[in-house]
């Protein structure tokens, strides 16, 4: 009998430390099949944050670097100008890059410095239980939010890859969602891509994934997954809002879609 | 500049530091501009695309020392620089570094303070250097030069030291060293060691995976790798403390000073020479370690120690807690940008030796072909 489907070699066969119906293992299994189809486990090296993800090395059987909050970008860039033919990716979170670590983040795509960055946007602070990220929705209740996330207190979500767009130094932007399994495939899709964008020496790539984190947005699995598709996509559309193949460039959220 | 020759060169301490760094195997640097230390980022500037190495003028301290520990997971030798309110930044970083255990050199071209402070010289960084300065357990390894030819010395020590040990290396100056010109030669082929480095992050090929990182969340790990690191810290302290010696030999009262103040206090011993005053100088090179063990020598024979500091007085803690009560401790220290005299320093000294102003001194004038306007003699 042949085995049509199995775990990749890269993942790491360990019991999961995420809640049930979190995002953070989908983009971790994604990430190992890509190492294992291109055979780059070798030259690959990873980098992951604070943040629910921060024992992402106890899951991918590559290289890895811990990193303090919210400083992925300056760290890679120092491992990249070190090994310029490796494949060097950040993961982040919402917290970690578009709050305190945004200077790291917009300097590294100014500088189209050659890294891949998976943004996982689950618009709350996983790790710290449940607070009040960039990205949180209008209206979204957050431990630090508890009456929702009210603009004139809180100011308002930000689009991490409309910001970007705005850079010359940013080769490859694309904002995709694990809210189905076609939603899966077109995320693995861009994943390929911004490595693509690496191997080739392109220039800065980052792929926004918005991603479920069902224990502090208070819901089921399944109704996180609604949530994104429903609510999560009107702030937050889905495309790809820079791509040097195709000079796709859309400034101020008017996405191609993938 | 060409490099690799063993002719003097004048150079600001600064520049010198940056040159040494590249001799000594250093291709990547990383740094953010600020007053007293820019001729540093200034002259790796120019001179590492040269070499082919990586210069990079990062957005803020806080990502130039992250990029620096890239750098340093990565394997290779690395060096950031700042001053003060940048230093402060790189904080967290460093503590990083110490428990990620990567090598690094960091040189602190210190400037007045609290917050924005002054850029005149200053010594008022040395709790935050030697005891710590970010989160956490861990040491910095610090290095004191007080000429620009000891700078470059020191650079070649700082990444054979960080190599060896895995740990940051701080070469602790002053506005005074880093921007004053003094003639410095290069060592023709530095005494450096590029250690293997089998656990940098280069890729897993043919190899298991490595990990940098500095969290240990099963309980218990934590407290065995803060052990291990005290071993670590143990071993430095025993190997690699570092000081000079000037005229202790029967010396009344024993000057204790780094760096700057330490030159002045040669200054001020030999004012003193041939007036009967009997002064030595126990000058620290490294700060971390300290030189506990030659202090609490020379105290079972000095009436007393004098501690001079740019400084409302921090090294002065660390001499009091390496002489305990065998010996007096004075103090004599100028802050926010002020500069000891050494006429100021032998006058401590004689109300030191008679608190009732009754010993007077004839403090010769500085002879004129040390003076020059600079505080310095050139005795090395
Ligand atoms: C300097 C610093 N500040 C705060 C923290 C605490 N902290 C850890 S993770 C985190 C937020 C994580 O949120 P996010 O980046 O969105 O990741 P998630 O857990 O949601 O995946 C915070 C504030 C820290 N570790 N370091
Ligand atoms: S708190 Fe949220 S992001 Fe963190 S592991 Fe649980 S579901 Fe995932
Ligand atoms: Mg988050």
């Amino acid at each position: 009998m042949q085995a049509l489907y199995s775990a990749p070699e890269t993942l790491i066969r360990t019991p999961s430390h995420y809640c049930p119906g979190c995002g953070h293992g989908i983009a971790h299994r994604l990430l190992a099949e890509i190492i294992d189809e291109w055979g780059i486990r070798g030259k690959t090296i990873g980098l992951a944050p604070v943040g629910c993800s921060v024992l992402a090395y106890n899951y991918l059987d590559i290289d890895m670097c811990e990193a303090a909050h919210g400083r992925p970008p300056a760290i890679a860039t120092g491992i990249k100008r070190v090994h310029p033919d490796n494949v060097v990716f950040t993961y982040q979170g919402d917290g970690d890059l578009a709050a305190i670590g945004m200077a790291e983040i917009v300097h590294a795509a100014s500088r189209a410095e050659n890294i891949t960055v998976i943004f996982i946007n689950n618009a709350i602070y996983g790790m710290t239980n449940g607070q009040l990220a960039p990205t949180t929705l209008l209206n979204q209740r957050t431990t630090t939010t508890p009456e929702g996330r009210n603009p004139l207190t809180h100011g308002y979500p930000i689009r991490i890859c409309e910001l970007l767009a705005t850079l010359e130094g940013a080769s490859f932007l694309a904002r995709t969602s694990l809210s189905s399994p076609k939603d899966v495939l077109q995320t693995k899709e861009a994943l390929k891509k911004g490595f693509k964008t690496q191997i080739e020496k392109k220039g800065f790539s980052l792929i926004e994934v918005l991603a479920p984190c069902p224990v502090y947005w208070r819901m089921s699995p399944v109704e996180s997954l609604k949530f994104i598709e429903e609510k999560m996509t009107q702030t937050f559309p889905l495309g790809v809002f820079k791509d040097w193949e195709k000079t796709v460039s859309a400034p101020g959220g008017q996405a191609t879609k993938v | 500049m060409k490099s690799s020759n063993n002719k003097k060169h004048l150079l600001t301490g600064n520049e010198a530091a940056a040159e040494a760094a590249i001799l000594a195997g250093c291709r990547h640097y990383y740094g953010y501009p600020i007053t007293p230390q820019n001729e540093l980022i200034n002259h790796m500037a120019i001179r590492m695309p040269q070499v082919g190495g990586t210069f990079l003028q990062a957005e803020s301290e806080i990502a130039a020392v992250y990029m620096a520990y890239g750098g340093a997971a990565a394997g290779a030798r690395v060096m950031t620089s700042s001053s003060g309110p940048g230093i402060s930044l790189m904080q967290e970083g460093i503590s990083y570094l110490a428990g990620s255990e990567l090598p690094c050199v960091i040189v602190n071209v210190q400037r007045g303070g609290p917050g924005l402070g002054d850029i005149s010289p200053s010594q008022a960084d040395y709790f935050q250097a030697v005891k710590g300065g970010g989160h956490g357990d861990y040491h910095n390894i610090v290095l004191a030069p007080a000429s620009v030819q000891e700078i470059a010395d020191l650079v070649y020590d700082a990444f054979d030291l960080a190599d060896r040990y895995r740990n940051p290396v701080m070469l602790l100056g002053d506005a005074q060293l880093g921007q004053m010109m003094e003639p410095v030669e290069f060592r023709k082929t530095p005494r450096t060691h590029q250690a293997v480095k089998r656990w940098a992050l280069t890729g897993a090929e043919g190899r298991a995976r490595n990990i940098v990182k500095s969290f240990y969340p099963v309980k218990g790990e934590l407290e065995a790798f803060n052990i291990r690191l005290q071993r670590k810290y143990r071993a430095i302290e025993q190997e690699e403390v570092r000081y000079e010696e000037v005229n202790t030999q029967g010396a009344e009262i024993i000057l204790v000073a780094y760096g700057t103040c330490a030159r002045i206090c040669k200054e001020a011993i030999r004012r003193a020479s041939g007036t009967g005053l009997q002064i030595g100088l126990l000058r620290p090179i490294t700060l971390w370690p300290f030189p506990k063990e030659p202090l609490r020598r020379l105290a079972k024979k000095a009436r007393a120690f004098c501690v001079v500091e740019m400084s409302a007085g921090q090294m002065v803690e660390d001499v009091r807690l390496a002489v305990l009560d065998r010996c007096p401790v004075h103090f004599y220290g100028r802050m926010g940008g002020g500069v000891p005299s050494s006429r100021e320093i032998l006058k401590k000294v004689l109300n030191i030796l008679a608190p009732e102003g009754t010993l007077e001194l004839e403090i010769p004038e500085i002879p004129t072909e040390l003076g020059k306007g600079l505080y310095f003699s050139t005795i090395p």
